[in-house]
């Protein structure tokens, strides 16, 4: 398979077949409080895509480098300081940590670069944007990034290598594709919701307990995109 | 430091129903709806959740006076990030299957909005004694949902409950009971229920003090 099929099956994946919200369940936190309205819930599923980039970038850098069993980085630094030539270090159990205080600190770094040169956005997102750090879709595609590029030798930096490990191309690919599939759920639900305010729903199921259930519902739909990535790798295995 | 707010014993009781952490204040969504596909994974993960969070809490009830305001939750996340990596590596070597089942919801864990909230309300202003209490009524009210949910939804998808099967043979398996779109619509349902008996009960209180 070559390259660009294989990025455009990792993102058909990601975006609709198994879909952040409908399949994986994550990031419900924001799905459920943010998407009463359509403009908000659109600025949000940007401001979730645009971390996901980042922090998705920067974890892969630091898994691939530094954190992965044989890492180069890793490696080296020990191999010098051991003095022995086959001294490896296995560091993938500070992956976790790592990871969160990336996240955290790229949500600081945009809240920062926003505030200072688009105050107006900046000013409608609110407390939104900090809350992105406890967004568990962001943590998710990181760790789903780590899940790939731990797998094994071989994928050189740019995932054109051919082996089993992904690229920064395939990551990045993940990321900003789950990030969209996030916007696509979110906007839908925000204009479901904006026509059930004129509805007369029972007491008890207002909020949460409707948003849920119409989530059960869009969840339904959504499944029937299963199998499209077979027809879709078929069709680009016969173009080859 | 004077003690505020309620005593160790009705902070362990709070947790369990008056202040559900699903049913009542509507967090930790993500694995509620995830793992709850069949009982066994929901008690393994309630079980992790429970450690993390007892943990943490007493972590940041021991450090509560060093903590600095800009910097708490980030202290908080790392705090977690720490023992959400034992308890992953505790399940990756005794129980192999189950953690490959759980998958990246035992990592995901480290976001779990439960446990941010109660070190933010109640660890890093309490006592060891009482954040411990608060942190062990709280993962009994999140063990309690997820039994509630996964229950139903094992029962209905599979007729079998532990994998013991229930329900016999006539009846037939609502597969969809077990995939994502039954978890969303059982905790919908569970949630309108849970409204329901809270207002009808709060209703009956304020009629019997008239």
């Amino acid at each position: 398979m070559t390259l660009a099929s294989e990025l455009v099956l990792i993102a058909v994946g990601a975006a609709v077949i198994n879909n952040f919200v409908l399949h994986y369940f994550v990031g419900i936190c924001p799905f459920i409080g943010v998407s009463r309205r359509v403009d908000m819930a659109f600025g949000m599923g940007c401001a979730v895509t645009f971390v996901i980039s980042v922090a998705a970038l920067l974890s892969w850098t630091f898994t691939f480098y530094i954190l992965r069993p044989g890492a180069p980085l890793t490696s080296w630094a020990v191999r010098s300081v051991t003095g022995k030539a086959d001294a490896t270090l296995d560091l993938s159990i500070l992956n976790y940590i790592v990871y969160i205080f990336v996240i955290a600190s790229s949500v600081q770094l945009v809240e920062m670069y926003v505030r200072k040169f688009f105050p107006r956005l900046y000013k409608s997102f609110g407390v939104f944007l900090p809350l992105i750090t406890t967004n568990c879709a962001i943590l998710f595609a990181c760790l789903e990034i780590m899940k790939h590029v731990s797998v094994g030798a071989g994928g050189g930096a740019w995932g054109a290598g051919g082996g089993a490990a992904w690229g920064l191309a395939q990551a990045m690919t993940l990321a900003i594709a789950g990030g969209l599939g996030f916007t696509i759920a979110i906007v839908i639900m925000a204009g479901i919701r904006e026509e059930l305010d004129h509805c007369d729903l029972p007491e008890a199921l207002k909020g949460p307990g409707i948003t849920l259930l119409i989530a059960g519902i869009l969840a339904l739909a959504f499944m029937g995109f299963s199998g499209v990535d077979k027809t879709l790798s078929g069709l680009m295995g016969g173009a080859q | 430091m004077a003690q505020d707010g309620p005593t160790g014993l009705e902070r362990f009781i709070n947790g369990i129903l008056p202040e559900n952490p699903v049913y009542r204040q509507v967090l930790g969504m993500c694995p509620t709806l995830a793992v709850t596909g069949n009982m066994k994974a929901a008690m393994t993960m309630s079980a992790a959740v429970a450690f993390v969070l007892i943990c943490a809490n007493i972590m940041t009830s021991l450090i509560r006076d060093l903590l600095r305001p800009h910097l708490r939750i980030l202290v908080f996340t790392l705090t977690i990030a720490a023992f959400v990596t034992v308890a992953d590596r505790a399940l990756a070597a005794y129980l192999p299957e189950m953690s490959k089942e759980l998958g990246p919801y035992v990592p995901l864990i480290i976001v779990n909005c439960i446990i941010i909230c109660r070190c933010e309300v109640c660890a890093s202003k309490q006592r060891v004694l009482i954040a411990a209490s608060d942190a062990m009524g709280q993962s009994m009210g999140f063990a309690l949902a997820l039994a509630s949910i996964a229950t139903i939804r094992e029962i209905l998808g599979t007729g079998a409950w532990f994998g013991v099967p229930v329900m016999g043979t006539w009846w037939p398996e609502w597969g969809i009971m077990v995939l994502p779109p039954g978890a969303f619509i059982t905790l919908g349902a569970l949630l309108g229920v849970a409204n329901w008996l809270g207002t009808m009960r709060s209703g009956k209180a304020a009629t019997g003090e008239k």
